[in-house]
């Protein structure tokens, strides 16, 4: 199908590329239909989450593991039921990520990850009510760090 | 809302399935046992707001990512 997107233009979604979220996002309940947009740069790791029944809808994502190694939660019973998650392979997991105009001070919530099973397309964010992640994680500092170290 | 008055050790119970206890009192906070079924979610309200409100920061933010090209190229 083609979408019409405000930040792409016209795109075309592959259909067995469409996932569902049944409870769509906080914030965004109503919308439960999404695709990832891969970044043509290969190596900026950051993709966009399209809206599909809102196409001027669309989150930026990125694999949160690449700038916080150690991150590391639990999937609640429910939600490995409610996503029929059989395997650990099947799991990706996303953060949706902040940009600002000053790219430099983009952060990622580390607190709302997005849980997608892969095998069946159907996702959902999840809450971690914990201190330990930040909602707001300056992602440039850490890589700056690293670059120098 | 319905607005019940309890004490140290009391429960209220919803739908049969869900049990709220107070397990102490402070001058200033109360702590809270629940006991509920595996498929119904718990969390401090002000998490679940900070997050549906870090979501739509981020669906007004900035999806152009072109500048950040620079930050990652090896």
């Amino acid at each position: 199908m083609i979408l019409t997107t405000k930040h792409f233009g016209e795109i075309e979604i592959d259909e067995e590329k469409i996932i569902a979220f049944e409870e769509g996002i906080l914030g965004f309940e109503d919308i439960k239909k999404y695709t990832v947009i891969v970044n043509p740069d290969k190596d900026v790791p950051f993709h966009w989450l399209q809206a599909l029944e809102y196409p001027e809808l669309a989150f930026v994502i990125t694999n949160p593991f690449v700038f916080k190694k150690d991150y590391d939660f639990e999937i609640p019973e429910k939600v490995i039921e409610q996503l029929k998650i059989e395997k650990e392979e099947d799991i990706m997991i996303f953060s949706i990520a902040v940009v600002p105009e000053d790219m430099k001070k983009m952060t990622i919530n580390l607190r709302g990850p997005l849980i997608l099973n892969i095998k069946n397309k159907k996702g959902r964010q999840i809450v971690l009510d914990t201190e330990k992640y930040s909602l707001k994680h300056y992602i440039f500092e850490e890589a700056a760090t690293e670059n120098i170290g | 809302m319905l607005i019940l008055t309890r004490k140290k050790d009391e429960s209220i119970v919803i739908d049969d399935k869900i049990e709220i206890k107070i397990i102490s009192l402070d001058e200033n906070k109360v702590k809270l046992g629940i006991s509920a079924p595996k498929d119904i979610e718990i969390h401090r309200k002000e998490i679940y707001l900070e997050i549906q409100e870090e979501n739509k920061k981020a669906a007004i933010g900035n999806l152009n990512l072109e500048g950040l090209g620079q930050f990652f190229k090896k």
